[in-house]
């Protein structure tokens, strides 16, 4: 849903700089000193008024971060990172978390309605209460999204509570989580992506400001989609979000999740962490446009962008659906993956990944076939363009115990352009014999004869790239909600803009 | 053997260290090379599963490096002739292939028929510019005595050429084979690694093959089920020409093949074809990296793994295409038949591509054999035991007849037919 508004306008003036979500905007920060320490941990601890349990699991992420080297097996390359040279908290100089939206900063609100984000919700409510920006019209009769606007370091906004609040779903920021349902925090905090499991999960541990949190109780379906919105704004910030969803027996939830950032000459850092939990017949379908500034032209400036997404079916037939569409950053890192222990579970990895100009991904998945008859699903499209390289990495590992585990594997690569690189790296480890593997990957560039039949008809060179790549990726964008679908096919176009000519 | 001591530091290579020290005086040629060897192994160890390209094989066993020296009195006559047999191959008289026979690291002249034609002069050393970045190529560059060097003139179809390594006992046995095609030379090397112990048989080919060249290597990997076993080929492709690989790996309690082979000229073509048969522990890994430097190159890789036991089959395989090498046409399939609860199938299949009018594709599938198929071919009256056979000759079949040489698909077919009766038994 996000940014429909700005991207249609995007659209239509193609010959402008395409990143239309590059603006900064002028509002007081609170900021933490530059710097990584146990005082930083400290402060951050102390402003979001977290229990000691916390303040301590943060701690001994630290301290298992500092023995731990950045991971150097990636197709990425970038100077080192200066991790002492980032404010790890920044947050708007206004009370955090108001209790309703008329205490929010209309400064910032303003910020998201130029993002097409609804934080109105009587305008959604209506459905005839058009914002200023202009969304888009028929929207008559569309589900309904609640969103969670997560603002560099803490979420200021978050709509339809109340609504969600009766089906007995919460949907709230983490560090209200924290504070208002310390047990479950505690329960499933680090249960999926432990606080030590890699380098960047292990920074986010420490550091993490805010988030979204998200508990379905036993059979309820959440009667509305949920959306968080982050936004980096402040200058020399990294945003370590962490989001943690779990859906209880039968429960089943749809979110989306969006971001941008401020045109900027340095690379800022996002460093996130997302925790699945899934129980007996629980569904979670999780979809994220990413969009973080990409660095223009020359490579200059851009999002690093390190996440670790991990989501766990521990109950019988649950599923996990990670659908992606990455278009954003300057360098992305990202395995969404699923660990697939309750017998007969599901999970589902839909990928679309675009680089252009000097863009670097390395993104892929991780199926970790444990109990018995589990499935999994991967369709991955990587399109390169410009100078940029982009990888798929992934891996199916069946354990002895998945007897029946299945597992399809497709990835697909398109090139444009003669600078570019496409890479595949699957690995596939199969340790049972009654569980079956099937993986297929090709890599082509757009066919002479099908761009040439688009021109005969009159598009011109730049839409008959779209109309084919968007035709690349349907197996995909085919699996995002559809107000997800349509920006995406968007982005997609507006990514490879000069790639082709 | 197969047991680590205690006190081994990881990924040591101090034991092969030290017995280069005791023979270097010894070894034959430049001795720059070797020393360079040496110095990157020093500094480099070997290499732990925390290195990508290690992943899935554990040298662990390599590390003591605790592999002795040949005994120079001791006839190989009757394991040569134990071993030809079993292959289904002449040990003398006319029907005999010309071949170079190695025992425990040395040629053996007189167990030896030299071909006609072309030159296989002897031994000289190792090349100035051998890599010894890679571990495997860096022990050889180190350590290997002896080898072949094959020479095929322009123009000459050499046939077939028969190569043996025998291994026995503890013996670490390190050998350095060169073979260089002239412009639209053929040659047709069988090649097959056996012997009797516990023994290390590391070898390194150099191909060059010259333009409009083609050479077909077919190795079958009969080593004991105690030994070691490693081949490295470097094969560099001029324009037009072709190295046609296929690696039959059956024994051995830990094998790696691996190609690294290099498209240097326009419309070249290069097969790593292989099957993998493996029970009890073994490990078999194939890898290669093939890297396209030229326009209009072929590539092809079909692999079939059939694991039992506790056995674990490997296969990595990398395709690297440059810019430059557009039309490029790349094609991996690794496919694994597991016949146990325990086996194991490790698969890294790699496309790492810079050119955009390429077509590269790879392919990996896993499972056990097919219920339906064996139901019903059953439900027709075939027996279960031969049911299963069937199937699994059929799966091997696509891979097996690839082998364009008729000796060395026989050859193959024998090897493969007495394997599964050994398992069926």
């Amino acid at each position: 849903m996000p940014a429909v508004a700005e991207t249609l306008n995007t659209v239509e003036s193609l010959t402008q700089s395409s990143y239309k979500w590059g603006f900064e905007t002028d509002i007081e920060m609170d900021l933490a000193p530059k710097g990584l320490s146990e005082d930083t941990i400290r402060l951050i601890s102390a402003r979001k008024e977290e229990p000691d349990w916390l303040l301590a699991w943060r701690l001994k992420a630290y301290a298992a971060w500092q023995t731990m080297q950045a991971p150097g097996w990636g197709k990425i390359g970038h100077p080192p990172i200066d991790f002492q040279d980032v404010h790890y908290y920044a947050a708007p100089k206004k009370k955090p978390g108001p209790k309703s939206l008329d205490e929010v900063d209309p400064e910032l609100l303003a910020v998201y309605e130029k993002l097409g984000i609804p934080l109105k919700e009587r305008a959604m409510l209506a459905g005839v209460e058009v914002p200023d920006g202009g969304e888009a019209d028929g929207r008559d009769g569309r589900p309904q999204i609640a969103v969670d606007a997560v603002f560099d370091s803490v979420s200021v906004a978050t709509t339809f509570r109340s609504t969600l609040a009766k089906a007995g779903v919460i949907f709230c920021p983490i560090s209200e989580a924290v504070r208002e349902h310390p047990d479950l925090v505690r329960q499933y905090l680090g249960s999926v992506v432990p606080a030590a499991d890699n380098f960047y999960a292990a920074l986010n541990s420490a550091v993490f400001t805010d988030g979204s949190f998200v508990f379905i109780p036993k059979g309820v379906k959440c009667p509305m989609e949920l959306s968080t919105y982050f936004r980096i704004n402040a200058k020399n910030t990294g945003q370590f979000e962490r989001t943690l969803i779990i859906a209880e027996d039968g429960a089943s939830v749809s979110y989306l999740e969006g971001c941008t950032a401020p045109m900027r000459d340095e690379n800022q850092l996002h460093a996130a962490v997302v925790e699945l939990v899934a129980m007996d017949d629980a569904s979670i379908k999780y979809s994220t446009v990413q969009n973080w500034y990409p660095g223009d032209a020359n490579g200059k400036g851009g999002i690093y962008n390190f996440v670790t997404k991990r989501g766990a079916c521990r109950g019988a037939r649950s599923k996990i659906s990670w659908t992606q569409v990455e278009t954003g950053s300057a360098i992305t890192w990202k395995y969404p993956s699923c660990i697939l222990q309750g017998e007969g579970s599901v999970g589902e990895f839909y990928s679309v990944a675009v680089t252009n100009n000097h863009q670097q991904a390395d993104t892929g998945t991780k199926m970790l076939h444990i109990g018995r008859n589990t499935r999994s699903t991967i369709v991955a499209k990587t399109i390169s363009a410009g100078r940029s390289d982009s990888t798929y990495r992934g891996l199916v590992r069946v354990m002895p115990k998945a007897s029946g585990a299945r597992n399809f594997t497709q990835c697909d690569s398109l090139l444009i352009g003669d600078q570019c690189g496409a890479h595949t790296v699957p690995y596939i480890e199969n340790r049972n014999m009654t569980a079956k593997t099937e993986h297929e990957a090709t890599t082509s560039k757009i066919s002479e004869d099908q761009l040439f039949y688009c021109r005969s008809r009159g598009l011109s060179e730049e839409d008959a790239v779209g109309m084919i790549v968007n035709g690349f990726c349907k197996d995909v964008l085919k699996e995002l909600p559809m107000e997800f679908a349509v920006e995406a096919q968007k982005l997609l176009q507006v990514s490879l803009e000069g790639s082709v000519g | 053997m197969n047991v680590v001591l205690a006190g081994v530091a990881a990924g040591s290579a101090a034991g092969f260290l030290r017995r280069y020290e005791a023979i270097r005086d010894r070894l034959p040629g430049d001795p720059q090379p070797r020393a360079r060897a040496a110095a990157s192994l020093e500094r480099h160890g070997l290499p732990q599963r925390s290195a990508e390209a290690w992943k899935y094989t554990d040298l662990r066993r390599l590390w003591e490096g605790r592999f002795g020296e040949a005994d120079a009195s001791f006839d190989a006559s009757a394991l040569l002739r134990r071993v030809l047999d079993r292959a289904g191959l002449a040990f003398d008289g006319e029907e005999a292939l010309p071949r170079l026979v190695f025992v425990d690291g040395t040629l053996s002249a007189g167990l030896s028929r030299l071909p006609q034609g072309c030159d296989c002069s002897g031994f000289g050393g190792i090349d100035v510019d051998a890599p010894v970045a890679h571990p495997m190529m860096a022990l050889n560059a180190m350590l290997a005595r002896d080898g072949a060097v094959i020479r095929v003139p322009a123009g000459l179809d050499a046939c077939g050429l028969l190569l043996v390594t025998l291994g026995t006992g503890t013996v670490g046995a390190h050998l350095h084979h060169r073979v260089v095609l002239e412009e639209g030379a053929r040659l047709s090397l069988l090649e097959v690694a056996s012997g009797e112990g516990d023994y290390l048989n590391e070898g390194v080919f150099a191909f060059e093959v010259g333009r409009g060249a083609h050479v077909s290597h077919v190795r079958l990997q009969q080593d004991a089920p105690g030994a070691l076993s490693f081949s490295t080929v470097r094969a560099h492709l001029a324009e037009r020409s072709a190295y046609d690989g296929f690696n039959l790996a059956l024994g051995a309690a830990l094998a790696r093949h691996e190609v690294h082979a290099t498209l240097a000229g326009p419309n070249a073509i290069v097969h790593v074809n292989g099957a993998q048969l493996l029970a009890d522990s073994q490990v078999a890994d194939l890898t290669s990296v093939i890297a396209h430097d030229a326009p209009g190159c072929n590539s092809r890789q079909t692999v079939k793994n059939v694991l039992t036991g506790r056995a674990r089959g490997v296969f990595q395989g990398r395709i690297v295409v440059a810019r430059v090498a557009q039309k490029t046409d790349g094609y991996q399939m690794n496919q694994a038949l597991l016949l146990s609860e325990q086996a194991e199938i490790d698969t890294k299949p790699e496309l790492e591509i810079y050119a955009d009018d390429v077509k590269c594709s790879h392919g990996a599938t896993a499972g056990a054999l097919d219920e339906e198929q064996l139901f019903y071919m059953r439900s027709r009256g075939v027996p279960l035991v031969e049911a299963r056979a069937i199937l699994v000759r059929a799966f091997l079949d696509d891979a097996l007849a690839l082998v364009e040489d008729e000796t060395a698909r026989a050859v193959l077919d024998r090897a493969v037919a007495a394997w599964w009766e050994g398992r069926s038994a």
